[in-house]
């Protein structure tokens, strides 16, 4: 039943009529009738605040706020922020937008138009706004990428422009402490401006001519045998093009980054192992149809009792999930004489912990786009951590070679490791294949949640042996992680979590062993530290916990066991460069100290003026490798261009999810050739366009892509400088790249005229690089199992409400070391953001999965950190160089949240006594433990 | 993605009241949406044929005084409340609850009638509301007629309003005299489901030193909203000290029937939690009548 309205809506100052379907939201109208894609949608449901647009002034959430209210009303999106200046140099950015560009606030950019548009409400009505009038009135608008601080500064600083009529006043963040020419000087992301004015596109505002909807049929079981299968009512429905199920694929069933265990579509009479599986996949006119043909698919099962943990898994009678068992793999870590090392201790304790299942909640939902071109090819326009990972499993799912497949890799909202995978990327395929038209996917919250793997829900069982100085002698681990339901990248996650188990120490003897164990829960893969994250928490509890028997600081037990130059790993690997470990661990401690004038500030104070509340310090430590190390080969392809009218290009498939990799690359090549950095353009992600980056993991990127860029600048500069020296008839030494300009001899030639010289010349003015980073070692043989360990060291400071147990987190320092801080303005957004997620792990993060079936299955259920979490963040950036890497640079994306979960829980500990041993931190169980400790004491 | 069939704006209480006596197949009223279009949306309410937003009804966003009451329209959204100086001087209680609701976006679109039709036992307004002695201001087509808000709940999640026939107007409550006073507090938790663990909320009336007439409310404490009479019996003639307090969180133990729900808080927590926040809330309404003149 079609009775559309027409409407009249005031959009950005201009009239506009509008026909819409009854109860049709404001946000479907602005993006799809009026194709005004600056708003974004994060969830659906209220709760993220993304879609924030501005009706007579005050923010709402455009997907719930039916359209025909705004009718006589004005509504202002993010694409009328600017002024349009009308002189052909585009827009002129409001304040805000320039402050969220110039301070960082910028990072994936999916959140900011609705940052932007609540902020700027609140700026009419408050010109000169606090941080906690900011915090309240922001409350519900989330970023992932958790900025939260630097927001909370960009906004205070358009207020004041705003207020004053004065310029911007300059963000205030130390560059490195050796800047080059660009390198090591603050940058802003060469897409920060369309990222604030609502142009910037992502795969879900794409749109292409006759393009289907798709929609997958999910399992809805956690474990059982598919039986039938019928869609022929589906089929029927008008406006459905294509029905598809596992007889439909045409290549290869079943998919995977590592091991192929996972399949595209569940047949009849095959195994669906999690509640996310796909049985089926429509594709029709419009999403709502295809939604619709969903509940027409009949499917019958066969039920079976889930397995719900790895614990159970491993249990002798339990059912084999997989042809090999649910035995994914068992990782060892060996070390001198385990046995030795307890036998000298003076000390033994023995504890065991637990992590939660977690969900990466980047805020774009997974997209795809799959369009089949005239020439028989088919293109995929994606987000994705790995596009030559999806071209290589789309083509194999479709029986293709693999370049008749094309990944145009699009802007990401947000990875986090949760893009790596194959989400839609098949599913769009098949379907385009199958109608011979372009086919969107597109997940809601709902679906994302339930189908995409999540970090790796972790026991571990820690017995440590020290003797009475502190010194340990040794460590035994046991760790249990549940995989999900298929491999995805668990076995290379759960191996880092056992390398890492017995924390940046060196003990003489250690032993783990670890087993990753399938299950019926949905998969589990990459997440942000990568399985250092779960392991950290338990060692850095148990050596807290040592501490204190020994009658030790907590910074002491640190200093004595920690890594340095010299030391040997756990794996045999001999630190030779590059530890900046206690540095990190001294400048953390004396900053601590600082704050706490006259007191230990690992001892409990009350809060002035509210006695119920214990206010301490807590601390942990963290090292993280760069690079996918174990003997994988590390490589990363990039091409720069130089071109006539001056501007270079650097290309690579490597992946930008807002982490800021393409800032880092731009600003490489214009160091290398002395350029400012926005003569730099930067393609990434594109299988036909640029280089295999290799995947956007491991925080390698920066590394490895970056020497790659490094190193193909150098060869083009060395090829300009031959064809300059030829032309001009000098030595080549003669001939240098400064300020933009070529100098040769005292002649000054401009980038342009150099290409045009090499061009001239028959040589094309560009080079490849394909950078192979040092060998590493597999697990098991010593050597180098890595080519560099980044190191951080966080202390927290929290507030615990005795009557309650509530927790709150007030100030964090943060020191990392970073090898060589390439653009502080984006390592400050990494710092802040990784900070924020690590306390969304600590205090509000649970996945929450009962007998295979997810609970929280909603942003509603699934509660990431707000602004309201933020601590005040004190950053201490430490640049201990390693020699390979780009001018010194390590990756850091990891292993700033690494620490913070444990000096949260350590924090916790010395404020009341409670010892947190499973994440998250559960109020209510913290509040009984004091409960109980004060009547014990009672 | 498509939530109803029709869709009527309507700009009057009669207006309103004949599309939902005409409408062809299921109605439903629609203010906010904030509870009912994500009810719709994702499937825990069945699909509606028609949605009568009221929003647009003048008479419903009205806020003001009339004679001794203040009357607040059900279509007056949170954030008028807790910006509203009547509110502030009349029922500091309710713009405390009003202000914790949702963010500032959900707040500018979520309104009072919204959060008492859909009868939750723990709605942060309803609670506030129980003990601001409220009563409800029903239309039909045939009369308008004033009940207790009590009167209102049926069980958790359904009220007594007749969706075809019955729309709640607004709510109309006592005008603040000197030495009364009220507040309200609730205890969260940052894991899972949006709601409260606990919420409560105090009004009094201090003279000579004594508590001489109050009325508490705490959610959830029972299927549907309810004031815990015994915990009021007790107080009523007593002056506020630490021994009556705890005596008044004992006998509402007794009174409350608190329950554990899954991934939001066990008995046990809320019991003690009912503690923290009658202390709190019966000090803060104390202080509060004595600064009231
Ligand atoms: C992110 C978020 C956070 C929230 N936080 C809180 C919170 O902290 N505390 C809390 O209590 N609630 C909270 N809520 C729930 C909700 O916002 C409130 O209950 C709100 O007041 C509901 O009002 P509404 O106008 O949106 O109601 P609607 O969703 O429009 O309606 C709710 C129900 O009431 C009926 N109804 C509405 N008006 C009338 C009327 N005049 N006559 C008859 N029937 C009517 C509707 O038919 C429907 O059944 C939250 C919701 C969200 C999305
Ligand atoms: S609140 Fe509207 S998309 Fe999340
Ligand atoms: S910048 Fe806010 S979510 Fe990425």
């Amino acid at each position: 039943m079609s009775n559309l309205e027409m409407i009249t809506l005031n959009i950005n100052r201009q009239e506009m009529q509008v026909s819409v379907e009854p109860g049709q939201t404001l946000a479907e109208v602005l993006r799809e009738n009026l194709n005004l894609t600056g708003t974004k949608i994060g969830c659906n449901e209220d709760e993220c605040g993304i879609c924030t647009v501005l009706v007579d002034g005050e923010p709402i959430l455009s997907c719930n706020y039916p359209a025909v209210r705004a009718e006589g009303k004005s509504v202002l999106t993010i694409e009328g922020l600017a002024e349009s200046t009308g002189n052909g140099h585009g827009p002129k950015l409001h304040p805000l937008q320039e402050a969220f560009v110039r301070y960082g606030a910028v990072q994936c950019g999916f959140c900011i138009p609705g940052q932007i548009l609540t902020a700027y409400a609140l700026l009419l009505r408050n010109p000169d706004p606090t941080i906690d009038e900011i915090r309240h009135d922001l409350k519900d608008t989330l970023c992932r990428c958790a900025g939260y601080p630097t927001i909370e500064r960009a906004i205070r600083a358009a207020a004041f422009a705003m207020r004053t009529g004065q310029p911007i006043p300059d963000p205030e963040i130390a560059i490195s402490g050796e800047p080059l020419t660009v390198i090591g000087n603050l940058q802003v992301r060469p897409d920060a401006v369309a990222k604030v004015t609502g142009d910037a596109k992502f795969t879900d505002d794409l749109k292409f001519g006759e393009m289907l909807h798709a929609a997958v049929k999910r399992a809805g079981i956690p474990h059982g045998f598919v039986r039938s299968l019928n869609v022929e009512k589906a089929q029927a429905l008008p406006g459905v093009r294509a029905v598809l199920t596992a007889e439909d694929i045409p290549g290869q069933l079943t998919h995977g980054l590592v091991i192929h265990d996972w399949p595209s579509l569940i047949g009849v009479d095959q195994r669906v192992r999690y509640v996310g599986d796909a049985v089926a996949i429509v594709a029709a006119d419009n999403h709502k149809t295809a939604l619709e043909a969903l509940d027409l698919i009949e499917v019958t099962y066969d039920v079976l009792d889930p397995i719900t943990g790895p614990v159970q898994a491993r249990q002798p009678d339990a059912p084999q999930l997989h042809e090999k068992g649910n035995l994914l793999k068992h990782i060892k870590v060996r070390k001198g004489d385990l046995e030795a090392g307890f036998e000298a201790a003076d000390i033994i304790l023995e504890h065991t912990y637990h992590t939660a299942t977690t969900d990466h909640a980047f805020l774009e939902p997974e997209c795809t786009i799959a369009r089949p071109t005239p020439e028989g090819r088919m293109e995929i326009y994606v987000g994705s951590q790995i596009p030559y990972a999806d071209r290589y499993q789309v083509a194999l799912a479709l029986g293709w070679e693999e370049k008749r497949v094309r990944v145009v890799g699009q802007l990401m909202g947000g990875g986090f490791g949760g893009k790596e995978d194959i989400a839609g990327q098949i599913h769009a395929a098949l379907l385009a294949n199958a109608t011979g038209q372009p086919v969107k996917l597109l997940y809601d919250r709902h679906e994302s949640l339930l189908a995409h793997p999540k970090r790796h829900a972790t026991q571990i069982k820690l017995k440590i042996g020290a003797s009475k100085d502190g010194r340990l002698t040794a460590v035994e681990t046991e760790l249990y992680g549940d995989t999900g339901a298929y491999a995805s990248l668990g076995e290379k996650v759960m191996t880092r979590a056992t390398t890492h188990s017995s924390g940046p120490y060196e003990s003489p003897n250690v032993r783990a062993d670890c087993y990753a164990m399938y299950t019926n829960n949905p998969p589990s893969g990459a997440f942000r530290g990568f399985g250092v994250t779960q392991s950290a928490f338990a060692v850095e509890s148990i050596m807290d916990t040592l501490a204190e028997k020994l009658g030790m600081d907590p910074v002491e037990i640190r200093r004595i066991n920690a890594l340095k130059v010299g030391s040997v790993t756990n794996t045999g690997q001999v630190l030779t460069e590059s530890v900046g470990l206690l540095e990190c661990l001294d400048r953390t401690a004396a900053k601590v100290r600082e704050l706490c004038p006259g007191r230990d500030p690992f001892k409990p104070v009350p809060m002035e003026g509210a006695p119920h509340v214990m206010k301490a310090w807590g601390l942990a430590v963290a090292y993280k490798n760069t690079g996918l190390g174990g003997g994988a080969p590390d490589k990363a392809g990039a091409e720069v261009e130089l071109f006539e009218d001056g501007f270079l290009e650097v290309r690579t498939s490597s992946a930008e999810l807002g982490q800021g990799l393409v800032t880092v690359l731009q600003m490489i090549v214009a160091e290398e050739f002395q350029v400012p950095a926005e003569r730099v353009n930067v393609l990434v992600m594109d299988t036909d366009l640029t280089p295999d980056g290799g995947p956007t993991t491991a925080s390698r990127q920066t590394y490895v892509t970056g020497n790659a860029a490094r190193l193909a600048a150098q060869s083009l500069r060395e090829a300009a400088t031959a064809t300059l020296a030829e032309r001009y008839n000098l030595p080549p030494d003669q001939i240098s790249f400064v300020e933009g300009l070529a100098q040769v001899g005292d002649q000054q030639v401009t980038l342009g005229e150099a290409a045009k010289a090499m061009k001239d010349e028959g040589k094309k003015p560009v080079t490849m690089y394909e950078y192979w980073a040092p060998e590493t070692k597999p697990l098991g043989e010593g050597g180098d199992m890595h080519f560099a360990f980044s190191f951080a060291v966080q202390a927290a400071e929290v507030a615990v409400d005795t009557r309650t147990g509530e927790i709150h987190i007030l100030r964090m320092v943060a020191a990392t070391d970073v090898g060589r801080a390439l653009n502080p303005l984006g390592l400050l957004g990494q710092i802040e953001g990784g900070v924020m997620m690590a306390i969304g792990n600590a205090l509000t993060e649970e996945f929450i999965i009962e007998g295979g079936q997810v609970f929280t299955d909603r942003l509603a259920r699934y509660r990431i950190p707000s602004i309201k979490y933020t601590p005040e963040i004190i950053p201490i950036v430490i640049e201990d160089p390693t020699a390979e890497g780009p001018y010194g640079a390590k990756g850091i994306g990891e292993v700033i949240s690494i620490p913070t979960t444990p000096a949260i829980t350590n924090a916790i500990y010395n404020a009341v006594g409670v010892r947190v041993d499973r994440l998250p931190i559960d109020q209510e169980k913290l509040y009984f433990a004091m409960k109980e400790a004060a009547i014990e004491k009672a | 993605m498509k939530i109803c069939n029709r869709f009527i704006y309507p700009k009057s209480v009669s207006d309103a009241l004949d599309a939902m006596g005409q409408a062809p197949g299921s109605v439903k009223v629609l203010a906010g949406g904030t509870d009912l279009l994500l009810d719709l949306q994702q499937g825990r309410h069945d699909p509606v044929d028609t949605l009568v937003d009221i929003t647009g009804i003048d008479e419903m966003c009205r806020l003001e005084v009339r004679e001794e009451r203040l009357f607040i329209g059900a279509a007056v959204p949170h954030r008028t409340i807790t910006t509203s100086p009547l509110i502030h001087q009349h029922a500091p209680a309710l713009a405390e609850a009003s202000g914790l609701i949702g963010g500032p976006q959900v707040r500018n679109v979520a309104t009072l009638g919204g959060n008492v039709a859909h009868a939750l036992p723990a709605a942060d307004g309803t609670i506030a509301l129980m003990v601001l002695d409220a009563r409800a201001e029903i239309a039909t087509l045939d009369e308008r007629r004033s009940d207790p808000l009590a009167s209102l709940f049926l069980g958790p999640g359904q009220s007594t309003l007749d969706p075809r026939r019955e729309l709640l107007v607004g709510f109309e409550i006592p005008l603040r005299q000197p030495g009364q006073g009220s507040a309200f507090a609730r205890v969260m938790r940052p894991q899972g489901v949006a709601i409260a663990i606990l919420n409560c909320s105090v009004w009094l009336q201090r003279q000579d030193g004594i508590i001489a007439d109050v009325r508490v409310s705490l959610g959830p404490s029972g299927p549907t909203p309810r004031r815990l009479t015994s915990v009021e019996d007790y107080l009523r003639g007593r002056p506020l000290r630490e021994d009556h307090i705890q005596q008044a969180h004992c006998l509402l133990l007794d009174e409350a029937n608190f329950r554990t729900s899954r991934h939001r808080a066990t008995q046990a927590y809320r019991q003690d939690m009912a503690g923290v926040l009658i202390t709190d809330t019966l000090k803060t309404a104390w202080e509060r009548a004595v600064h009231y003149e």
